[in-house]
């Protein structure tokens, strides 16, 4: 099982900043480790996030995002309590799910 | 009903000035909530060419727009960590893809909006040599596309 995001949704006026912190290698599959032997690639292929049950948005990746990525996503007509789902599947079909609620700016 | 949901539906027909291309609008919105997951882009995301990328995403004849600002640092140290910030100001703007044009495998990242979500994206992405990086945005069925160049002292493909 994977580690669980850091999802941090604050309210700026009516739009709600989602910063996503996900744990995960993300293995191009390019490298090599210590005894020269090729790391398997393993990266994060598709994101959702929901606001209150809707989907606002659905990511999809390469290998060429960065180790322990980074994403935000911005959404408007948000209010304080909110409830932000965001969910992710990898090339191993590993998946996690984590939740947050809007908190004021 | 959600008012929220309400607003942009509003948004769309007009937009569309009530003719199909609204229906169309609207249609597939109905569609990204209900089932999601649009497949994973295979071709896209394993092709080596820009051209051949940009031909799974649809965006051949992409137009050059001064609307899309891409935010990047001019130089970055470390190719491993490139923080790409991609913003729209295309009305009914649904997508926006990220590409590093001369990575192995230049479509880095692509992100879909719904339901109010706003037309921005952020990701971090690794870079193995200098380049442009090319946002791609999808907009009421059009291409659009704008580049801003990245340089890179250490790559962060090894």
């Amino acid at each position: 099982m994977a580690e669980a995001m850091k999802i941090r949704a604050t309210l700026k006026g009516d739009v709600a900043d989602i910063r996503v912190l996900v744990a995960h290698p993300m293995e191009t599959g390019q490298r090599r480790d210590g005894a020269g032997n090729i790391v398997p690639i393993h990266f994060i292929q598709s994101m959702t996030v929901t606001h209150n049950g809707n989907v606002v948005y659905e990511g999809q990746w390469s290998q060429a995002v960065s180790r322990n990525p980074v994403f935000a996503v911005r959404v408007k007509g948000a209010k304080v309590g909110d409830k932000i789902v965001v969910n992710w599947t990898d090339n191993k079909n590993d998946k996690r799910t984590d939740e947050a609620t809007v908190v004021a700016g | 009903m959600n008012p929220i949901r309400r607003t942009f539906m509003k948004f769309t027909g007009t937009v569309g000035a009530l003719s199909t291309l609204g229906a169309v609008a609207v249609t597939g919105m109905l569609k990204t909530t209900q089932a999601l997951a649009a497949p994973w882009n295979k071709a896209g995301f394993e092709s080596k060419a820009v051209a051949e990328a940009l031909k799974t995403l649809g965006a051949s004849a992409a137009a050059e727009s001064r609307d899309i600002v891409i935010t990047a640092p001019d130089i970055a140290e470390n190719g491993a960590v490139v923080p790409v910030e991609v913003t729209s100001r295309i009305p009914n703007t649904q997508s926006i893809s990220i590409i590093a044009e001369k990575n192995p495998f230049p479509l880095a990242a692509t992100a879909d909006f719904a339901n109010g979500a706003e037309p921005y994206a952020y990701v971090r992405i690794k870079m193995g040599q200098t380049s442009n990086v090319r946002a791609v945005i999808k907009a009421d069925g059009k291409f659009f596309t704008a580049v801003k160049e990245v340089k890179i002292t250490v790559g962060g493909c090894g």
